[in-house]
């Protein structure tokens, strides 16, 4: 059944990519990209990876596909006619040559599933087998994620932090400051969602409370930072979308945004820190309490609160900064 | 009690996966877009939250029951909400609906003209 199942994901996943290279609308190739972002949720919970899906299911179904529509709406949605033959021959060129690598890439791999391969044999089955007694969590997932690799995560946090900055100092200019600085915008009255708004005020407190419960159940099951941060910036950017970025602009303030994106690092390096004064390696929480793994779960538990902040407030601030560019500036 | 609750299980389903059919089948056939969204928004709700009670019949404790009916619900709240945003996104944008020979010349009420 399982197997029917991927098979039916894996070839609409398939019949989902052909298609977003065929059409030539650019507003039906950003829904594509959607529908191809749900298609990869669905397959990862059916191999097991629900954290994944989460993130998947909110940013690849959900946000990114609205950035670039949002993109479309500033630059107009025809797809330039293809240009003349050298430059087709040499993207071509190009295309072939990266596919090619790519599958040569995947020669090497170990089959799909087989116990010999290097995730199996290398750190796996130490994580796994100990993570009971020195984490002390029911969810391997993140104790692997939040304490073994602490600084693995520290890097992913970095990433993000540096994409949101970039995006800003990108979009930003002298009539758009920061990601959104909304000074002389009015709210507009006489608002023309009236049922859409409705449904989304019922909707919304439950997406923001399922939010923080991804994030605080986060060592018990499937979720952490990453998921509870992606969802509760869905929930914001479904409130700007319905009410207007000036509404939204008015409940989280953009500066407020910036700073706490980088506060969640800050809370995350903090911790790192703390664990160097007490003398344990960076990132190695088992000092942070009497008992070593009272002490990892609070550890746990903090970072995890520092990846959700920096998260949620990267994402609605690009989420912002995209918005903003549609408004009118202040002259 | 537990045959006739099998029962009721069985028909949920397989009418839901029935409406589920039509509904492809309408989003396929139809050459107007508001008769694919009406196939695809109303027979998509009906049956889905057939499906899901079909599902819910069958489960014997309480906490998928519970999930379920909270899907159910968002189901009953967000399925139409989609319909509906699509179909005015359409409207305001200037599109007016076919009548069968695919003319786009249905009178419509004098208030919307």
């Amino acid at each position: 059944m399982e197997v029917l199942i991927d098979i039916v994901l894996l070839s609409l996943l398939v019949a989902t990519a052909v298609a977003l290279v065929m059409v030539r609308g650019l507003i039906a190739s950003i829904m594509l990209t959607s529908v191809y972002g749900l298609l990869s949720a669905s397959f990862f919970v059916t191999m097991g990876a629900v954290d994944v899906a989460f993130t998947e299911a909110a940013v690849g179904a959900g946000v990114s596909p609205l950035l670039l529509l949002f993109t479309v709406a500033v630059i107009g949605r025809k797809e330039r006619a293809p240009e003349g033959g050298a430059v087709l021959v040499k993207s071509l060129l190009l295309v072939v040559v990266t596919g090619a690598l790519l599958i040569v890439g995947t020669l090497d791999m170990p089959p799909f599933g087989s116990p010999d391969a290097p995730a199996q044999t290398h750190v796996a089955p130490y994580y796994l087998q100990q993570s009971g007694a020195e984490i002390g969590i029911p969810n391997v997932v993140t104790s692997v994620l939040a304490s073994y690799r602490a600084y693995d995560t520290l890097g992913e946090v970095l990433v993000i932090f540096t994409a949101g900055v970039a995006v800003i100092l990108i979009l930003a200019s002298s009539s758009h400051r920061g990601s959104a600085r909304l000074r002389n915008a009015t709210v507009p009255d006489g608002s023309p969602h009236t049922i859409l708004q409705v449904v989304g005020k019922i909707l919304i407190p439950f997406i923001l409370l399922f939010a923080f419960y991804v994030q605080f159940h986060g060592e018990y099951g499937p979720g952490g930072g990453f998921q509870a941060g992606v969802i509760f910036a869905s929930g914001v950017i479904l409130y700007g979308l319905l009410f207007g970025l000036p509404t939204v602009c008015r409940v989280l303030p953009p500066p407020v945004m910036e700073v706490l994106a980088a506060l969640g690092v800050l809370i995350f390096g903090l911790t790192g820190v703390m664990s160097l004064l007490n003398g344990a390696p960076f990132l190695d929480y088992s000092v942070l309490a009497d008992d070593p793994v009272t002490a990892q779960h609070i550890g746990i538990m903090v970072i995890e609160l520092g990846v959700g902040i920096t998260v949620a407030s990267v994402i609605t601030a690009i989420y912002y900064a995209f918005a903003n560019q549609l408004e009118p500036g202040p002259n | 009690m537990s045959t006739i609750l099998a029962w009721t299980s069985d028909a949920c389903l397989l009418v839901g996966s029935f409406l589920l059919l039509t509904g492809a089948l309408g989003f396929l056939r139809f050459n107007d877009f508001y008769a694919r969204i009406h196939a695809c928004g109303v027979t998509e709700t009906l049956a889905t939250a057939l499906i899901i009670l079909g599902l819910l019949l069958q489960s014997d404790s309480a906490t998928p029951q519970f999930k379920l009916a909270l899907i159910l619900l968002f189901v009953l709240f967000s399925s139409p909400t989609a319909s509906h945003a699509l179909a005015k996104a359409a409207w305001n944008a200037g599109l007016r609906p076919r009548d069968n020979s695919g003319k786009r010349g249905i009178p419509l009420p004098p208030r919307e003209r």
